[in-house]
Formats: structure tokens, C-alpha cells, sequence
């Protein structure tokens, strides 16, 4: 039987609240807006999406040159600690991705010298560092955790990775995926963490490897990463694409 | 007789509108990031905010904080170097204030134009500390690693959230004072706009 074109909506959900949220600004026009923006229709939305844009580009450059790439996040001692940490996703913690240890491999990719994907045994082999320091999210609240796990540069130097390169991206278990600029990823805080609070990763805090940037909002600490590359191509961000600032320095 | 009377110098009429456009962005969009995780038992209702949801509120947040601290830099420069500060809301006395309150309460406080009755310096001089307030918590929040010794100061970044809110609430509640006293004298709209006005004779 020949099915008429009926819309089945409820299989497009995902997509059309991802497609309500790009269209941030259209969809922002409040009372309040509207008042503020006299005389404006829905149409010049448009405008004020472009202008906001615009903004955001602006605010990633004054960012990148406020960040000082020698100054350190503030570290806390273990009495700080916040318990329990927070679970944040854009899922429920029931869904956080359950990845088997024994044949995980992550993936390096774009300007590096070596492409050897990595065990976690050879990742633990690497010199670890542990930090105290605070996670503060977009939403506003913040938690201090403990994290350890090998510094970013000393892996970059390590595959070969070319450090003049502009971004580093990641992709992650759960669809995920964040980038960071390359001041940020040679940042001596910055580290791919294997453990949390002197334990392995448990899983809703991102087992098996997580990026922990205490110089960056929570949203650009991605977690479950599955693959890592080096790249001059602007790889935006699950958020960011949607409309957070892409720098979010902290 | 009639004579002109002047109110307010153009620039401050100018930076007064930018800043009420800024300062509208600014409180609307913060209810809205505010309300991605209250730090107080309410949230702000979805036709007071700008947005639309967290990530559009923090892009207007952050586009409208250049007009506002573009505008208040100008408006503040001016008012120390010409010595409109100085004029409009000095001297500034607790003795004064005290009277003025007490008249205002029992409706024999008469509106002067082109001069601040002791209340109202008190409170423009406030909102002036609670605007540096904002924005000093503020650029803390926004960078708490770069400026950290700011926060620091303030002690703390869950501390500066407070101060952010509070010094928010003090210019919110200013912002209301102010309106109802327009609806009161609605002249004084008429010499924030065109600057001066004939005065007529004694009301």
C-alpha cells in the first residue's frame, strides 16, 4: 500500500529542536526583544543573528589575546572538593556511553607525524599530572574536582603533532564533539585525563579519557574521546554550532 | 515670564538612551542566563528575558556588554573632566538626605528642575556604585582564570556571582524608583530627550 506523504514528526524531534536552536535568535524574539527592537518583524531576525554572530567572532578574538598562556587556573586542596560532582551532559546520566577498556584505542588524525592509535595502557605509560582546580559551567554554577591524566603538549610533542597548527579537535563516544585553539592545548593545565578524584574516569564523567581545560568553561572539556586531531579547519563544537561563544576562556 | 531652562547636556542625553538600550539587553539577557541555574528558590518569567534560551542569551549578553561599558566609559570620563558629577550630585549630605526623605514621605517634596534634591543624588550616586560593581563582578565572571586576583578579591568566583546579582538587583531597583518618578513628573522625560524647555510659570 502506498503510504501518503505523511510527516512523522515524532522521528524528527532531535533535528527540528537542534534547527529551533540554531535559529537562536529568531526564536529569542521575546516580548522584550520585540519592544526593544521597534518596528522589527520576525524577518529581521536574520539581521540580529548576523550582528550577534558577528559579536561572538569579536569576543573569541579579544579572548585569545587576553589569554595569558602562562597563567595558571587556581588549584584547591582536596578539602575543597566538591561531593558529589555534578553530572552535566545533553543526555541523561542513564545514557552516558559504556566503553569497553580492552579494546578502546583513541585515534589520532590531521598535522601529526605519528597516527599509532592509543591503548589506554600506553596513554598510562605517558607521565600523568593531577590538578585540583575548578569546573565552571555556561549555566553558571560551578564544582571543584580532581583530575590526572597526561598534559596535552607533552602528547602533541609526542605524536609529532604539528604545534603551529590552529585548532585541536575532538570526537567523543557519544556524539560529542568540541575544539580548542592551540594556545589553549599547550596551556601547562591542560591535561587528557584517564582518572577523577584518584580513580579511573567512572563513566558518567567521561570514561576512558577526558579533556580537562581549567582555562575553559565546562562545555569545552569534552568527554569519552575517541579521537583527536590537529588541524588549520575550524572544527566548531556540538554547542558552539549551535550558538555558544566558540573561545569560552575562562 | 519665560525662560529656557537647561537640563541636561546633550551628551548625557545621548549616553542616558544608549545606556537604557544597553542596560535593557543587559538585565534581560542576565535573567535569562540566570535562569539556566537560579542561585536564589525563583527564576525570572520567559517574557522578561532576552534570548530565547541560554546559549542566545549569553550572545546578547556579551555583544550588549560592549555598549555598555563603551557608553559608560564615555559618560563616566565626561562627567569627572566637566565636573558634572561634581555640579549635578555634590555636596552630598546625610543631614540633607534625611530631610528630603522625610518631605518626599509626607508629599512636600517639590520637584525642581535642573536640580537633584538630596535623594535623588543619594541614589544616582548609588546606581553609579552598583554599575562599577557590575561590571567589575562581571568582567570577574567572565574571565575567573585571567583576572583571578580580581576575584580573589571579591572573594571568590561563587562570591562574585552574588555580588553580580546583587549590584543587578540595586540597578533593577533603581531603574523602578526612576520610572514611577517619571510617571509622577512626566516632564523631566520631555528635558531628558530634548535637553531644555520653556519654563512655564510656577506649578
Amino acid at each position: 500500500m502506498k503510504r501518503t506523504g505523511r510527516l512523522d514528526l515524532h522521528s524528527h524531534r532531535p533535528a527540528l529542536a537542534r534547527l529551533d536552536r540554531r535559529l537562536f535568535l529568531r526564536g529569542s524574539l521575546s516580548v522584550g526583544a520585540l519592544s526593544l527592537l521597534t518596528g522589527c518583524n520576525l524577518q529581521d531576525g536574520d539581521t540580529v543573528d548576523r550582528v550577534l554572530w558577528a559579536m561572538s567572532r569579536w569576543n573569541d578574538a579579544v579572548q585569545a589575546w587576553l589569554f595569558d598562556p602562562n597563567r595558571l587556573a587556581p588549584t584547591f586542596s582536596p578539602k575543597d572538593i566538591t561531593t558529589p560532582f555534578p553530572f552535566n551532559a545533553f543526555y541523561p546520566q542513564d545514557d552516558a556511553p559504556d566503553i569497553d577498556a580492552s579494546d578502546y584505542a583513541l585515534e589520532v588524525s590531521g598535522l601529526v607525524a605519528e597516527r599509532q592509535a592509543w591503548s589506554l595502557d600506553r596513554l598510562r605509560a605517558l607521565p600523568q599530572q593531577s590538578q585540583i582546580t575548578r569546573h565552571i559551567c555556561i549555566e553558571g554554577w560551578s564544582a571543584i574536582g580532581q583530575w590526572s591524566g597526561v598534559p596535552l603538549r607533552a602528547f602533541l610533542e609526542r605524536i609529532g603533532a604539528d604545534l603551529r597548527g590552529r585548532y585541536v579537535s575532538f570526537k567523543c563516544a557519544d556524539k560529542y564533539y568540541a575544539s580548542i585553539d592551540m594556545a589553549t592545548a599547550l596551556h601547562p593545565q591542560t591535561i587528557l585525563a584517564l582518572d577523577f578524584a584518584g580513580g579511573p574516569l567512572p563513566t558518567q564523567y567521561g570514561f576512558p579519557l577526558k579533556l580537562r581545560v581549567p582555562t575553559k568553561l565546562g562545555f569545552k572539556n569534552p568527554k569519552h574521546i575517541v579521537s583527536l586531531s590537529v588541524t588549520n579547519t575550524y572544527p566548531g563544537g556540538y554547542w558552539e554550532d549551535q550558538g555558544y561563544n566558540w573561545f569560552s576562556g575562562s | 515670564m519665560t525662560a529656557r531652562v537647561s537640563l541636561h547636556p546633550p551628551l548625557v542625553r545621548v549616553t542616558h538612551w544608549v545606556n537604557a538600550l544597553a542596560i535593557g539587553c543587559m538585565l534581560m539577557s542576565g535573567w535569562q542566563i540566570y535562569d539556566a541555574s537560579p542561585l536564589f528558590g525563583f527564576r525570572f518569567p520567559a517574557w522578561a528575558t532576552l534570548g530565547g534560551w541560554l546559549g542566545g542569551a549569553i550572545a546578547w549578553h556579551f555583544a550588549a556588554m560592549w555598549l555598555f561599558v563603551g557608553n559608560s566609559v564615555i559618560y563616566g570620563l565626561y562627567g569627572l573632566l566637566s565636573g558634572h558629577f561634581r555640579r549635578a550630585l555634590l555636596p552630598l549630605r546625610a543631614g540633607d538626605v534625611l530631610r528630603d526623605a522625610l518631605d518626599a514621605a509626607r508629599f512636600r517634596l517639590r520637584h525642581r528642575d535642573g536640580e537633584y534634591n538630596a535623594v535623588q543624588r543619594l541614589s544616582y550616586v548609588l546606581v553609579l556604585l552598583f554599575g562599577a560593581m557590575v561590571v567589575i563582578s562581571g568582567l570577574a565572571l567572565w574571565k575567573p582564570v585571567q583576572f583571578q586576583d580580581m576575584a580573589a578579591a571579591m572573594g571568590g568566583y561563587e562570591v562574585v556571582r552574588r555580588i553580580h546579582f546583587l549590584a543587578m538587583a540595586g540597578i533593577a531597583g533603581f531603574i523602578v524608583v526612576h520610572l514611577v518618578l517619571v510617571l509622577l513628573v512626566p516632564r523631566t522625560l520631555i528635558g531628558m530627550i530634548l535637553g531644555d524647555r520653556t519654563a512655564g510659570p510656577a506649578e
